[in-house]
């Protein structure tokens, strides 16, 4: 069931423009990927694999529609190929809105074995992260959503299970 | 046929089109043939030149020639459930079947074996799928994109290439003009 706060972000990426989105499954973000499929602004198209999705977000870019992609912060390990030397290297604006499993309070302790290396990842990568751990930081999300498309770089968005017990 | 004589066969007909060419020899073999604007070189990336070109044709509705490869489409195989999946009706997936990782010296790939991609684009839900001699692709290219059909066309092709230099041109100068080129044709 979609909340408020699910609400609020599908909102923002919509002022934002936002007219092609992707995604992978992911429990935490299922209400945003809900309401986003309802969407008449944007166009949802679910992919099998980041890299695969991020394929997709390069080519909707280039036909003229901003673009996102939903994932899970375990996806890094896949894409780090595909941020280097496609949305990088051509200058593609890419939002990710990423669930960052992992953190206190996680239940699968696999998870925190990729929670160790999301952010150096990010750093190495030279990547805007912007860690939202209160429902509240989801206002900061059109500021965000702007300075990707402005500055043509990959940004990160991790929501951790914080944020998301917070959301109403 | 091999994959060169292939391209400059298609020439007269992908020109003026919005073409997505994969990464290594296929897009140094265009390059070299005929640059045009409308074409995006990919210069990284493996296997995503499928998904590039499918996203593209989602986003906005001039047709999308995606010219990938039998290596390439086999790292990425699932795409082309996404693409089996969602329409676009102006989305055609040429892939040069030549049975073999051509940019890296022709070591074979699956497809010179038991692997059938027609099967499999079939099987994930692509319409119009047929695998088609080299010499005939032309004819088969030129139908898809007249009737506007999503399709999927193999090129059987023979294993080889052609000598020629590294793409010289910047990744922001290829996507700019490409931006620009969807707008004014």
């Amino acid at each position: 069931m979609a909340t408020a706060t699910d609400q609020k972000i599908v909102d923002s990426l919509a002022r934002c423009g936002v007219g092609f989105l992707t995604s992978v499954p992911c429990k935490q973000l299922a209400g945003v990927i809900e309401l986003a499929d309802k969407s008449d602004q944007c166009m949802h198209v679910p992919c099998n694999k980041e890299d695969e999705g991020m394929g997709l977000c390069a080519g909707a870019y280039m036909g003229g529609r901003q673009s996102c992609i939903i994932m899970q912060n375990t996806a890094l390990g896949v894409v780090v190929n595909t941020l280097a030397t496609l949305i990088q290297f051509y200058h593609i604006p890419l939002p990710m809105l990423i669930s960052y499993r992992g953190e206190v309070g996680e239940k699968v302790a696999c998870q925190v074995e990729m929670a160790l290396h999301t952010k150096a990842i990010l750093d190495q990568l030279h990547i805007p992260t912007y860690h939202f751990s209160d429902s509240r930081d989801v206002q900061r999300l059109d500021g965000i959503l702007t300075h990707a498309q402005m500055s043509r770089k990959p940004i990160a968005v991790l929501t951790d299970a914080t944020f998301w017990r917070s959301a109403q | 046929m091999i994959r060169y004589e292939l391209l400059k066969s298609i020439l007269p007909i992908i020109r003026g089109h919005l073409v997505v060419c994969n990464i290594g020899a296929p897009s140094q073999e265009l390059y070299a043939l005929d640059d045009q604007e409308t074409n995006f070189y990919m210069l990284g990336t493996m296997g995503l030149c499928s998904s590039i070109g499918f996203g593209l044709a989602l986003a906005q509705e001039k047709t999308v020639i995606a010219i990938d490869g039998d290596g390439s489409v086999l790292t990425n195989l699932a795409t082309l459930s996404t693409i089996g999946n969602h329409q676009a009706d102006n989305f055609i997936l040429l892939i040069v079947d030549n049975g073999s990782y051509g940019s890296t010296g022709d070591q074979p790939t699956y497809t010179s074996g038991r692997t059938s991609l027609a099967k499999v684009a079939a099987a994930c839900g692509c319409e119009n799928t047929a695998s088609v001699p080299a010499e005939n692709v032309g004819e088969v290219l030129r139908e898809a994109i007249a009737m506007r059909r999503q399709s999927v066309i193999i090129a059987e092709c023979q294993s080889g290439n052609v000598d020629v230099p590294v793409i010289d041109l910047d990744p922001v100068n290829i996507i700019e003009r490409f931006k620009t080129q969807i707008q004014d044709i």
